[in-house]
């Protein structure tokens, strides 16, 4: 989706906030929302829902919260989604820690659970795939960035699209963010990062010693030779 | 004409750190219900929490890192596998299952991103700064890296150094090798580790020299 999250290149959004030093967490309520993400998405919340959820913020929302809070707002709408909540209970209780701030949390001991999640974190969960396709380019081969504008998730970015550039590295199949955030399963592809001239992405004012790289599954791209037509290439 | 002293910073996500009553009411009704159904366990947080407050963080990074400017094979296996290299010295995990290591040389500099969500490599550098997360940042490096770092990281990339960006926007996550400082050469790994920082394996900083003040970036 052409969302506010994809916000490489826009301008105006001020200082970067730098702190010299900073605690992981302002507030005890970001812990939580970090450690909780874990079980929340084994509970059948995948990664690429997660993230789109995030980018179904208004864009007003987005700007103005902290960090954490999007990670809440994904889960309480993803969680809704999945079935495992719903609105109404989640309302009301809100509404009872509002009236009764320092009511106490439900026990529920259960350290090898808490174990369960924490060497899930040491191992990682990978999101390489084997297939049997081939990928389509190689090292060196220019490209042109399809110009798509999905409704849903993409890892396309809008500053990317329509631009040419050239296959830097081949690193193997990924599970496509475009489907599995939709439960329209994994359908993994290769993916390739590819290196952008900065005067081709950013125009004839850009520092002409920078060059951009990113990370596109194989979909997002067409290939260019010599004799194609960008028009022509984009429509293909 | 400077605007500066009209138009207030916005959004000042630093400001004030007084969390919003309402933002905890909905955290708590979300701990409970996961609590309740099963989900979650009381003990999750903490032990959550705890592995990136005190273990998983940048000194993964800066021991790779140091491990490389001392061991030129090391270097080479961190570059060519970074997961296999890391693995050697017990680092590894969420979001570093696939990575890619930059090496920052005489003629480039390296800088990473997210500009889509807040990817980072967690096992190395541990979880992001604020600032790496928040939109100001993700917007502006990948435009013009060269003066947000000088204006606002108090790094000057001399203009005939080439910057690369690496906005990490699929499941590899990218960072940075810094340059070992010139004079280190004779400092034993421990010493090095404590000169490589977190900002130079972003590639918004350079590591420390034995002489820079306490708290260099």
């Amino acid at each position: 989706m052409d969302g506010v999250h994809d916000i490489g290149g826009t301008d105006g959004l001020g200082p970067v906030g730098y702190r010299p030093e900073e605690p992981l967490f302002d507030n005890p309520w970001e812990r939580t929302v970090f450690a909780m993400s874990f079980p929340a998405m084994a509970s059948g919340l995948n990664l690429d829902a997660f993230r789109h959820g995030i980018e179904k913020m208004h864009p007003v929302d987005y700007l103005s919260s902290p960090y954490y809070e999007h990670w809440l707002f994904t889960m309480e709408k993803g969680l809704v989604e999945t079935g495992l909540l719903t609105e109404e209970e989640l309302r009301a209780r809100t509404q009872q820690f509002l009236d009764d701030p320092s009511a106490p949390l439900p026990q529920r001991s259960d350290p090898a659970a808490a174990e369960a999640i924490v060497g899930f974190l040491r191992s990682g969960a990978p999101a390489r795939r084997e297939i049997d396709a081939k990928p389509a380019f190689a090292p060196g081969d220019r490209v042109l960035v399809r110009n798509l504008h999905p409704k849903g998730h993409t890892r396309l970015a809008g500053y990317l699209r329509g631009k040419r550039g050239v296959i830097d590295a081949v690193h193997g199949a990924f599970v496509f963010p475009d489907t599995h955030a939709h439960g329209l399963g994994e359908q993994p592809q290769h993916v390739y990062t590819v290196r952008f001239d900065s005067v081709e992405v950013w125009g004839p004012g850009a520092d002409p010693r920078t060059v951009n790289h990113f990370d596109m599954w194989e979909s997002y791209l067409v290939a260019l030779d010599g004799d194609t037509d960008d028009r022509a290439a984009l429509d293909r | 004409m400077s605007t500066d002293h009209v138009l207030p910073v916005r959004p000042d996500y630093n400001a004030d750190p007084t969390p919003d009553p309402v933002v905890v009411a909905r955290v708590k009704a979300l701990e409970s219900l996961l609590l309740e159904k099963g989900v979650l366990a009381s003990e999750t947080v903490d032990r959550v929490a705890d592995l990136y407050e005190k273990e998983v963080g940048p000194r993964n990074g800066a021991r790779a890192v140091a491990r490389a400017w001392t061991d030129p094979d090391f270097k080479q296996r961190l570059l060519a596998d970074p997961v296999a290299a890391c693995a050697e010295l017990g680092i590894g995990g969420m979001q570093g299952e696939d990575m890619v290591v930059v090496e920052n040389t005489d003629e480039v500099h390296n800088v990473i991103v997210c500009t889509l969500c807040s990817c980072y490599p967690w096992p190395v550098l541990g979880l992001p700064p604020n600032w790496y997360k928040y939109p100001a940042y993700r917007s502006r490096i990948v435009k013009d890296p060269r003066a947000l770092l000088r204006g606002e990281f108090e790094l000057d990339v001399p203009d005939e150094k080439t910057i690369k960006v690496w906005d990490s926007s699929a499941e590899v996550r990218y960072w940075v090798l810094p340059q070992q400082p010139p004079g280190t050469e004779g400092l034993s790994e421990e010493e090095l580790v404590e000169l490589i920082t977190r900002d130079s394996m972003i590639g918004t900083g350079l590591p420390r020299t034995p002489d820079s003040p306490a708290g260099a970036r």
